[in-house]
């Protein structure tokens, strides 16, 4: 290739490994030259990946999944041969909502069955006295944070299009929309629970692995022409994209890692709040309590890197629940095909691990069946879909 | 909407002078229902209080993303948006793209109507970005001449040259050195206070 690759990213903590891959020399190693683009809105990041502006770009998992299936937008096939990033979100509420909520919850307050059921009562004390509904944020109608936020509070009952109004809120938006009451909650990616916590407007009541053990969050998604034209660059992206991970997940390198981060240019905030969410161990309340998990953000671990069809098939089961997609089995194929393990073992030139993927490990529901979606959302309650 | 009946159309822009450059044109060229909003807060309740048939968003625009929940099955949404670009009109969203803008438009608005204005705002846009490459250019020039008249001041001062003198010397260096005459005077800036 002559002219150097364009990808686009979103400046969020799970562009990690692209990011790193590319500022610690990881694709230059591969003999790729590659200009990375920082964009403003998941909306162009799609779009330029898809008229071929960005040869590849770190998505939201179910972006790719509707673009391939030509949800909301032009119809473009996408194959995700790596897994940036899984889990990664916090969903963060106003002090108000935060008191209100710990007043009615009967249990363990990281329990998010307890959490979801005192929100329900908070929804329903609001309603009795005329209140607004509440209002929760989120970054784009087809995200992991839509459907974690819903997966969550459905489980209590409390219907996300009915008893409260979840909106769409930039990212950067977020916690100047917290602030000023525009909103009460939202379900964000790093950094941004961290900065709402620090100017102490708001309390972390989940990280998404609560809700979710293993949710596939972010993919590096290029277009299946393309990939099907430039295997071989495919494969130098895939190694450079592992080789970072793994530099990541080294307790040594993580300051480095942070510091390649925070740069201006790329996620541009402070180091410090960078290393917290690479470590899971993050201040959840103004007055300083820590909370740590290991399961806060796998960039590497647990091998995140490899995409999982199931994943795809389980986004596709929550966008049919909430009446996104209609129900067709070639559309849970077309969302499982988007998910390319074979491309990334291909890359590095090994078999299938005997081992299965992680579970999903949600706190509600029967276990996920890819094969039968029907029968999965048949014991959920709260939804929009019809069979 | 009457056929004959201008379509309402919303300018989402930050920036004033785009957006005001768009808004002539769009006047211009006929279409007298021109809704410019600035203001990010609540943009979906705006954009709803308008009723547009028509949605012009610049890409360096966040809010981008808050438009796309338009496309979902809402209460709030009165009348279906649907990006007007379909699979055959790839030159169209490339265009648009390159240019900086995005355009939303409700459903049942008929294509050929749309067509026209789209081109007039991927003309306008790239019409804006031209103006701003020219003020960078002008203000580089005026940043460039200001250096040139303090490095010419040292020649003259350190070498006894008349001002021409000074003048052709930087350029003939320049020249030599295949740099801009501002890079060679501003070299001079620096030596000389070094020298200092």
């Amino acid at each position: 290739m002559t002219a150097p690759l364009r990808i686009g990213f979103i400046p969020l903590v799970d562009a990690a490994a692209l990011i790193v891959a590319v500022d610690k020399g990881f694709t230059a190693a591969e003999g790729l030259e590659v200009e990375l683009v920082r964009e403003v809105s998941w909306s162009n990041v799609r779009d330029k990946l898809n008229i071929g502006l960005f040869d590849a770009a770190h998505l939201l998992a179910p972006v790719a999944i509707a673009s391939s299936l030509g949800l909301g937008q032009v119809k473009v096939p996408i194959a995700a041969p790596f897994n940036l990033g899984i889990n990664g979100n916090a969903i963060t509420v106003s002090p108000a909502l935060h008191a209100a909520l710990m007043q009615e919850i009967e249990g363990d307050r990281f329990d998010p069955l307890a959490t979801a059921k005192a929100l329900a009562r908070v929804v329903a004390k609001r309603r009795k006295a005329g209140a607004e509904p509440l209002t929760f944020g989120m970054t784009f109608p087809f995200s992991t944070h839509n459907y974690q936020l819903r997966f969550w509070m459905a489980a209590a009952g409390v219907d996300p299009d009915e008893d409260l109004r979840l909106v769409v809120l930039p990212p950067p938006y977020m916690v100047d929309s917290l602030a000023n009451g525009h909103v009460d909650a939202f379900c964000v990616g790093a950094p941004w629970n961290s900065v709402a916590v620090d100017l102490g407007i708001g309390h972390i009541l989940h990280f998404v692995s609560d809700i979710l053990a293993h949710a596939a969050e972010k993919v590096l998604a290029v277009r299946q022409v393309w990939a099907d034209k430039h295997p071989d660059v495919v494969a130098s992206l895939v190694r450079a994209a592992v080789k970072a991970a793994e530099f990541i997940e080294q307790p040594a390198n993580l300051a480095e890692a942070a510091h390649i981060l925070a740069q201006p240019e790329r996620i541009g905030v402070d180091a410090e709040v960078i290393q917290r969410t690479l470590t899971g161990r993050l201040k959840i309340s103004p007055d300083g309590t820590l909370r740590e998990s290991g399961r806060y953000l796998l960039v590497g671990r647990e091998e995140a890197g490899r995409p999982d069809p199931v994943q795809a098939a389980w986004l596709y089961a929550q966008m049919v629940r909430w009446g996104q997609a209609a129900l067709s089995p070639e559309a849970v194929e077309t969302a499982m095909a988007v998910f390319r393990p074979d491309l990334y073992d291909a890359a590095l030139g090994r078999r299938p691990p005997e081992q299965a993927p992680a579970a999903f490990g949600a706190f509600a529901g029967p276990v996920f069946n890819p094969d039968n979606i029907p029968g999965h959302l048949e014991a959920f309650d709260v939804g929009r879909w019809k069979a | 909407m009457s056929a004959e009946q201008s379509p309402k159309i919303v300018i989402v822009d930050e920036s004033p002078i785009r957006a005001a450059i768009l808004e002539d044109g769009l006047r211009e060229a006929g279409f007298t229902q021109v809704v410019h909003i600035r203001e990010m807060q609540s943009l979906l309740a705006r954009i709803y209080a308008v009723d547009p048939d028509i949605i012009l968003i610049d890409l360096e625009n966040p809010s981008r993303d808050v438009l796309e929940a338009m496309f979902q099955v809402s209460r709030a949404v009165k009348r279906p948006i649907a990006m007007f670009v379909d699979q055959s009109d790839s030159a169209s969203i490339q265009a648009s793209v390159e240019a900086g803008v995005s355009a939303y438009i409700v459903d049942g608005l008929r294509k050929e109507r749309i067509k026209p204005i789209l081109d007039l705002c991927v003309s306008r846009f790239n019409a804006f970005a031209k103006l701003q490459e020219e003020l960078e250019r002008t203000k580089s020039q005026l940043e460039d001449r200001k250096i040139i008249e303090k490095a010419k001041g040292i020649l003259m001062k350190v070498k006894g040259l008349t001002e021409d003198e000074a003048y052709v010397l930087l350029r003939s260096t320049a020249m030599r050195e295949k740099k801009k005459i501002g890079e060679i005077a501003q070299s001079i800036i620096t030596a000389s206070e070094m020298l200092k």
